[in-house]
């Protein structure tokens, strides 16, 4: 832990704590999306594995009583529709209150349908509109390498991306420019759950072999398995660990992940669960 | 002397940085046209190229600024409002981020590479967007200053600056304020609120109506949004005849604004000149304003039906 700097907390790293952190987590994102009525499921399970690693396992670095330490590493997540995850995750912290959780989506709430910076706590930039988050990250990294208060890798920048979403060519550019200028703190996470909005990933547009595409561009790439808390750990500390270039994890998912009536199914990507649902879901999360 | 008003981009953000400043910029192919190949040249630590990639741009910008810096972005406007547009709004418009959208090449007068490269939605584009604050400098100077004035902003900036040489109209260290505007001449019967290279139109335009025997006001109105309403409606409660001037589009640019704020607040004779449901089309700008009816010849005549 020698990259965690001096002053900052970091909890006990578990697998059996990470896996409580993720249990907790879908459990909230049922319940918020019961309560919104409205919202994505989906990709918010599919992505809680992954999160609940990223801040409870060691990897990322933060102050859990100061959002803005500006020796923070940063968390972008790009496929904002997945915000349910990210506000569970940040109300484990403290980030958000108990009380914020049940407002999701509601007029006047700090937790907007997607995640928005002005309003909530721990959201380093607002995100929505898919394919963007890997540019703000170069840009961070470029912008972080200028102080010199910090060595240039020091401060890691961590982004998820959906695969669906890889299919804005925005992302394309940021990537060829991140593994030409070989930033070092940049690390992307793919939820390749397979599914997006109008069926089956592989259906809709395939991505091919993305981890040939990420090395034809300069990235070194991590294949895991998404829901292996060990795996996803031992990732995302070696590519936060490797100095020479970005890092893309593509972690396979499966949508839905832990209610087994969602899982694999294109339905649960932007529906809510009803009350019954609701009840059979946190049954099976217990 | 004439100079373009790109000329003042990559000089001034030089003289900010020199005086501590903690400015960067990004451009997407197109440094050696915006100039700011200068200041990278300068800076070369504080200026990224990120190739032929205007969306990756405002990203990477947007990112800068989420670091503390005063994040400027080059390209030309086509490329920079129209293909970034959904960068622009839902990254940096919606978090209201600190980044200063400067293209070149703005408007007809960019000339023969022609209607693919001449923006005239811009100005429509940006002042539709809450939070983002539009200037359209009319001369070298102004550019300096309303690249200057964006620095002290804390929020998105939009400066619409051009690839022609137009005459200087005004000296260092000019008055230039968000929500201002320059009243250049003062008048009795018409008056002329112009931005950018129109106001060296619009001074033209008015000498040869003081040949006629009319007395006209000439405003530069070169903060579009916020807009200076008080000395447009000083103007015209005093002339009752309007008219505006512009290398854009006279919907959603500036003869739209002078429109919403006159027909709200004081109804009067208007006639907006700029282009018209159309694209440009190539030639040098001279030849340009002749054929879109924007040269003084055409505006003066067109301005007799006001009267």
């Amino acid at each position: 832990m020698s990259r965690i700097p001096n002053g900052l907390k970091v909890e006990d790293f578990s697998e059996k704590k990470i896996k409580d952190h993720a249990s907790s987590v879908r459990r909230k994102i049922i319940t918020m999306l019961n309560k919104a009525k409205s919202g994505h499921p989906g990709g918010s399970l599919s992505a809680a594995d992954m999160l609940s690693t990223l801040y409870f396992g060691g990897a990322l670095t933060y102050d859990p009583t100061d959002p803005l330490h500006p020796a923070r590493d940063r968390f972008i997540l790009s496929k904002g529709h997945a915000a349910p995850v990210l506000y569970a995750v940040l109300n484990e912290i403290g980030f958000i209150p108990d009380e914020a959780l049940l407002t999701l989506r509601k007029v006047g709430s700090s937790l907007q349908g997607h995640p928005d910076m002005r309003k909530c706590a721990g959201i380093e930039v607002s995100t929505g509109s898919l394919g963007q988050g890997l540019s703000i990250a170069c840009g961070m990294a470029f912008g972080l390498a200028l102080d010199k208060d910090y060595p240039d890798d020091a401060r890691q920048i961590f982004v998820m991306t959906g695969d669906g979403e890889l299919q804005e060519g925005q992302n394309w550019e940021a990537i060829m420019l991140a593994g030409c200028r070989k930033i070092p703190n940049l690390v992307a996470i793919v939820d390749h759950n397979g599914l997006q909005i109008d069926g089956f990933v592989e259906d809709v547009l395939s991505l091919g072999d993305l981890q040939q595409k990420f090395e034809a561009f300069g990235w070194k790439t991590l294949s895991i398995d998404g829901h292996d808390i060990m795996q996803i750990q031992e990732a995302l500390l070696e590519a936060k660990a490797y100095a020479e270039g970005p890092v893309a994890i593509i972690a396979k998912t499966i949508k839905g992940k832990g209610v087994t009536f969602m899982e694999n199914q294109v339905g649960w990507h932007g529906k809510a669960p009803n009350d019954e649902e609701t009840l059979h879901a946190l049954e099976e999360l217990k | 002397m004439a100079k373009a008003t790109r000329e003042a981009f990559g000089e001034t953000l030089i003289a900010m940085t020199d005086e501590g400043l903690d400015i960067v910029a990004v451009d997407a192919d197109l440094a050696g046209s915006t100039t700011l190949a200068k200041f990278g040249a300068a800076y070369p630590e504080r200026f990224f190229e990120v190739g032929i990639a205007e969306q990756n741009m405002m990203g990477v910008a947007a990112g800068l600024s989420l670091t503390g810096k005063i994040a400027y972005t080059g390209s030309f406007a086509v490329f920079a409002t129209g293909r970034a547009y959904d960068q622009i709004r839902n990254t940096i418009a919606y978090a209201q981020l600190n980044v200063k959208i400067c293209p070149t090449h703005s408007g007809i007068s960019v000339g023969p590479d022609g209607g693919s490269h001449q923006m005239l939605e811009d100005i429509s584009l940006m002042r539709t967007l809450p939070g983002m604050r539009v200037l359209v400098p009319a001369d070298y100077q102004s550019a300096r200053a309303a690249i200057r004035l964006a620095a002290e902003i804390d929020g998105p900036v939009y400066v619409r600056l051009g690839r022609a040489k137009v005459p200087e109209l005004y000296d260092e260290g000019l008055d230039f304020k968000l929500g201002g505007s320059h009243v250049l001449r003062t008048g009795s019967d018409i008056s002329l609120v112009a931005c950018g290279i129109m106001v060296n139109q619009a001074l033209l335009v008015a000498d040869e109506l003081k040949a006629q025997g009319i007395s006209a006001e000439v405003i530069d109105a070169y903060s579009i949004s916020p807009f200076d309403e008080k000395t447009l409606l000083a103007s015209a409660q005093k002339t009752n005849r309007v008219v505006t001037l512009e290398e854009h589009s006279i919907y959603g640019g500036l003869g739209s604004t002078v429109a919403e704020v006159l027909s709200e607040k004081y109804p009067c004779q208007l006639k907006r000149f700029g282009m018209d449901r159309e694209f440009g089309t190539s030639g040098d700008l001279e030849e340009l304003l002749v054929h879109f009816k924007l040269d003084v010849p055409s505006i003066v005549q067109a301005c007799g039906s006001l009267f």
